[in-house]
């Protein structure tokens, strides 16, 4: 049964993937990541970690993915439909993107090494919540203050970024006015 | 029961998708979900090792990964505001300032 969920949830993932980068509309490529995004969540729950699920659909979903709806929709991106991929270069891309592949599927199927490492040493646990935010909280303080420093940054430096010309044009309106 | 290998394949499949987005769209905005696409994958992996092992770390990295995410992400839309509105273009082919 649960092989089922997984096969049904990776072939949904894998079609909604490939219409990201394959749809002529950003709109539509936005809305199958949100579809994605919402099987990668479903993922999480069958590998027992149910807070990274619901952390996934608030934050994915609900804030990174909204936002790139807002700027697609505030800036005209309709003109360029025509030309989806680029032109020039494309024989060296996909020589990369094969490369890429053979690699990390030669990897999967043949390393002995990795099979070793995956031989499974699963345990169901009780409260996975809780055994992550003890760790968390207990063992990675500080990278966790240091992220929400870094979110704080982050924040302050897309409010200048987005606003810079506006204050630009004010100051030099002042100075002008000055000037009169 | 799942193999673990499963969410490996799965996700490797994945990343290449978003990488052939990065490498081969013109758009920037449908390159950044690219990007997108790329990271959830690897967090699909740190996941199923951490389920594998029995160890809360892999979550760990993958919340660090999706707040590390978010700050990036309102950053570029911030940088990409802010070029469009002085290039007005979204072609990662006409994006040339820095001669890269």
């Amino acid at each position: 049964m649960e092989q089922q969920f997984f096969i049904l949830l990776a072939l949904v993932a894998i079609g909604s993937g490939l219409l990201v980068v394959i749809a002529r509309n950003p709109i539509h490529s936005a809305l199958s990541l949100v579809a994605c995004f919402v099987q990668i969540a479903a993922l999480f729950v069958l590998l027992g970690s149910p807070f990274l699920a619901v952390i996934q659909i608030f934050v994915y979903v609900g804030a990174i993915m909204v936002l790139f709806l807002f700027v697609i929709m505030m800036l005209d991106v309709r003109k360029e439909a025509h030309t989806r991929f680029i032109q020039n270069g494309v024989m060296p891309t996909f020589l990369v993107l094969l490369a890429l592949a053979s690699e990390l599927l030669l990897l999967l199927s043949q390393s002995s090494r990795l099979h070793a490492v995956m031989a499974s040493q699963r345990v169901i646990v009780d409260e996975p919540t809780k055994h992550l935010s003890l760790s968390l909280f207990r063992d990675f303080l500080l990278p966790f203050e240091v992220a929400s420093v870094i979110l704080l940054v982050a924040l302050i430096g897309a409010v200048v970024l987005a606003r810079s010309e506006d204050r630009t044009e004010s100051t030099q309106k002042t100075t002008e006015e000055a000037a009169k | 029961m799942i193999p673990i290998s499963w969410y490996l394949i799965l996700g490797a499949i994945l990343f290449i998708i978003g990488g052939a987005g990065v490498l081969l769209r013109r758009n920037v905005l449908i390159v950044l979900m690219s990007l997108e696409l790329m990271l959830n994958s690897v967090n699909i992996n740190l996941i199923a090792f951490g389920y594998e092992m029995n160890d809360p770390r892999g979550q760990i990295m993958a919340i660090f990964i999706i707040a590390i995410t978010a700050a990036e992400v309102a950053v570029a839309l911030g940088i990409l505001v802010a070029l469009l509105r002085n290039k007005h273009t979204l072609e990662v082919d006409n994006l040339t300032i820095m001669k890269g």
